[in-house]
């Protein structure tokens, strides 16, 4: 195969407020493998170098905040950051790193390093829409990086890939498709989540959608039928699971016989009523979508 | 007198901070530094007390199915549930822990402490038809190197044909990884945040498929721990054997019952036996009444140590006597660390089970040392190792025993009001959840997680934490890469999210639980 190699692109990981499900999750990663992401490429003649990443290299200490610098230098990578960004106290509840005796918070480092990068993907939901980060009553102030974005008029290009985890073809993919197609051309709904995974409602693609039509529910877990009674958010919840299933084809949320939470929305979880209870009038705070959630035909029966 | 500061360690979960205090390359003292704060058991007030297994999960992404299992656990008990769970709810639970349990050790191993002893760059002289170690052996060729370098240079003390071996096992452990979390997803739903478990059971309905498919995917992972995570570990402790001494810590372990297992007709017994091993080797029952927490260098409202759940802590970022977010787990006021070496020789002790006597024994002769052996950086790689063989035996007796078509999970009411506990095994060691619920809704909730017990900072009486005793009398080579602080700090597998998770609004005690 005659490949030509385009530059690699340099990826800077940096984390908030996290659980590192978010790592986890794309460490899971099956086509591309993150063997073959790591040391091959993405896809064949387009190569990431992960110039900083905490969870894999080598580094400590000042040598890794050295390393964090240096990779700044080189404008143009793709930032990635997962985890909220706590505002509360001048950003002092998430400390990431310490150099000649002055510390970094994740706030400083996402301004400073958002402003030279080609394109920063706020990955998983906390990053994306402060998540369970800014649970109520969020005490550490934790932001969203868009959110932050808006406060500090930085204009700098952001695509959301929201999930609690992100599948990891969602992350990957979208990489995939700035470098093949070229960012302008990745297509952002109103969350600037990209429509290639976000576009449908789990609802539309889900293969209980016929028990819900003909009005079969499941009364309790276990039983077959749609899962809509016993808390399913999937008709308000933009992601295709049920297409794209989860941890190599082998299940996912819906087809385990569980009710989807709706991890992938703005909302998520504070906003969306209990997890196995049938969804309610949502009170939503006005600056997310609560015009859409009414509007949305499932939710007037 | 000179002082390190390490921040961030990388390669662990979380944000952690190192300070030492060295003096003629010795560690006189050392500060632990939790550097990260959410606030998740307060979020869980008011909710409905079934969401807190979804919720709890979200503490930590490397380990969430442990808090599934100790919060459905909690449900379980307030519910009255605990006796009823079918045999299949039981042990696709098991199934699902155990599972990921293994993926989570072989990711610390390889992929989190791995480079602390093995060099990757030598796979440049590689000569071989390994199809990894020749992928990167071809990236290092091209002049890349990231995330590999840049780096300290170390002791690297591998040969080169073992260092090509370990480093293959690196490559392959991302492979086994990702299907050790797939294995576990066939009954969990979806890695990470399993949405399978519920109180009452798994809502994952079983067929025969399912089972032999879980199985086959198994055997593969099985192999690797025993041909090459097993052997990896025996070999780090036997090449860099000066660290069978370092890093000893405090001594004494703490481990919790875990993983369900059948006794006389029911499933009163656990694979894991529970308990406190006291200087080395002196077993006792643990009674969790005894567990306090003190916050006195922790940044929150200083307050006596209490019980867990009992009293009010405020976040406090500029109290001067604090220096971490994480708070001083103690049992009966005194120090004890946990993990899987907590597991192995607490059951070793407390059990007397001959199957594990007999692993652990014979691992312990051929490196040539014994059960204090086990107290150190290359022992708690070696009781991780251990843990996950004698896992990995049990979860094809466990699969084997499922049922297709039978119960997964009972139908219950839940009741309005009740308490819970649910304890267990996480692969960092004993995870304790504490549910109150009233009105139908959470009241309060409580987590005491592995890490804070071994993180923590020093409590009221002065006691460093497990990993600052580990590195107090620490040698150092040089100062300006001190990797012996890394080997130590690393060997505990630290999970920060997971030790800093809390604001505990003025609540009631825990003290009145009944322990079941």
């Amino acid at each position: 195969m005659d490949i030509k190699k385009s530059a690699p692109i340099s990826v800077i990981s940096i984390q908030g407020q996290n659980c590192t499900g978010c790592v986890t999750s794309t460490l899971c990663s099956e086509y591309p493998s993150i063997e073959n992401l790591l040391l091959r490429d993405i896809i064949p003649g387009h190569k990431l170098e992960f110039a900083f990443h905490p969870n894999i290299m080598t580094a400590s200490g000042k040598l890794a905040m050295e390393i964090l610098e240096n990779a700044a230098k080189k404008k143009g990578y793709v930032l990635i950051i997962d985890g909220a960004i706590p505002t509360a106290s001048n950003g002092v509840y998430c400390i990431t790193g310490e150099k000649d005796g002055r510390k970094y918070t994740i706030l400083e480092e996402t301004l400073k390093l958002s402003l030279d990068a080609m394109i920063v993907i706020a990955l998983g939901t906390c990053a994306s829409f402060g998540g369970i980060a800014a649970g109520n009553p969020n005490p550490t102030g934790a932001q969203s990086v868009g959110d932050v974005f808006s406060t500090n008029d930085i204009k700098t290009p952001l695509i959301n890939i929201p999930g609690c985890p992100p599948h990891p073809d969602w992350l990957f993919g979208t990489i995939e498709e700035i470098l093949t197609g070229g960012l302008e051309n990745v297509q952002l709904d109103d969350f600037k989540r990209p429509k290639t995974y976000f576009g449908k409602l789990i609802h539309e693609n889900c293969p209980n959608r016929a028990y819900f039509d003909e009005g079969k529910f499941a009364k309790k877990l276990g039983d077959e039928g749609c899962l809509y009674e016993l808390g399913c958010k999937g008709p308000i919840t933009y992601a295709d699971c049920p297409k794209r299933l989860w941890n190599g084809r082998t299940n996912w949320v819906i087809g385990c016989g569980a009710p989807c939470n709706s991890c992938t929305s703005p909302e998520y979880p504070d906003f969306l009523g209990d997890f196995y209870e049938r969804i309610i009038d949502l009170e939503v705070p006005a600056n997310k979508r609560k015009a859409k959630i009414q509007e949305n035909k499932f939710l007037g029966r | 007198m000179k002082k390190i500061v390490i921040h961030p360690i990388t390669r662990i979960e979380g944000h952690l901070k190192v300070e030492a205090i060295v003096d003629n390359g010795q560690v006189k003292d050392a500060n632990i530094s939790g550097t990260m704060f959410r606030g998740i058991e307060i979020m869980l007030k008011g909710r409905d007390p079934r969401d807190s297994v979804m919720i709890t999960q979200r503490i930590c992404g490397v380990c969430p199915e442990p808090h599934a299992i100790a919060s459905v656990s909690a449900v379980d008990d307030y519910a009255g549930l605990t006796d009823k769970i079918p045999k299949n709810g039981i042990l696709m639970r098991n199934l699902i822990l155990g599972t990921r349990s293994i993926a989570d050790h072989i990711l610390h191993f390889y992929i989190l402490s791995g480079l602390d002893y093995i060099d990757p760059v030598k796979v440049l002289e590689y000569e071989g038809g390994n199809r990894n170690l020749n992928a990167l052996k071809y990236f290092l060729q091209q002049g890349y190197s990231r995330p590999f370098l840049p780096r300290d240079d170390i002791d690297y003390k591998f040969d080169a044909k073992t260092t090509n071996t370990i480093v293959g096992h690196y490559i392959k452990a991302l492979d086994i990884y990702r299907k050790s979390q797939q294995a576990a997803t066939i009954f969990g739903g979806k890695w990470p945040h399993d949405a399978a478990i519920v109180a009452g059971g798994v809502t994952e309905k079983l067929t025969a498929d399912k089972i032999t498919e879980f199985i086959w995917r198994l055997e593969e992972i099985l192999d690797f721990v025993k041909n090459c995570y097993l052997p990896d570990a025996i070999a780090v402790a036997k090449t860099y054997s000066e660290y069978l001494e370092i890093g000893r810590g405090c001594g004494n372990l703490l481990a919790y019952d875990s993983y369900r297992i059948k006794s006389n007709g029911n499933y009163n017994d656990t694979l894991l036996k529970g308990g406190l091993v006291d200087n080395i080797d002196k077993y006792s029952e643990i009674d969790i009444n005894k567990i306090t927490e003190d916050v006195t260098h922790s940044w929150y409202e200083d307050s006596e140590p209490l019980h867990p759940g009992s009293g009010e802590t405020e976040p406090a970022p500029e109290k001067e006597a604090g220096y971490s977010w994480i708070k001083s787990p103690r049992y009966n006021g005194k120090v004890y660390e946990t993990g899987p070496v907590a597991d192995v020789l607490s059951t070793y002790f407390g059990k007397q089970d001959p199957y594990i006597i007999n692993a652990v024994n014979s691992a312990l002769s051929e490196i040539g040392t014994d059960i204090s052996g086990m107290y150190s950086v290359a022992g708690r790689h070696l009781g991780r190792a251990l843990s996950t063989e004698i896992m990995a035996d049990q979860l094809l007796k466990w699969a084997r025993e499922l049922k297709a078509g039978e119960a997964t999970a009972v139908e219950y009411i839940p009741p309005s009001e009740g308490k819970g506990i649910g304890l267990c095994s996480a692969p960092r060691g004993a995870l304790g959840h504490w549910l109150n619920v009233k009105d139908g809704r959470i009241y309060n909730y409580q987590v005491i997680t592995p890490t804070a017990w071994n993180a923590s900072p020093k409590d009221k009486d002065g006691q460093p934490g497990p990993y600052e005793q580990a590195l107090i009398g620490l040698e150092i080579k040089e100062s300006s890469r001190p990797i012996e602080i890394l080997r130590v700090i690393r060997s505990f597998d630290p999970c920060t999210a997971c030790a800093v998770h809390m604001v505990t609004p003025k609540r009631d005690t825990i003290a009145r639980y009944k322990i079941v």
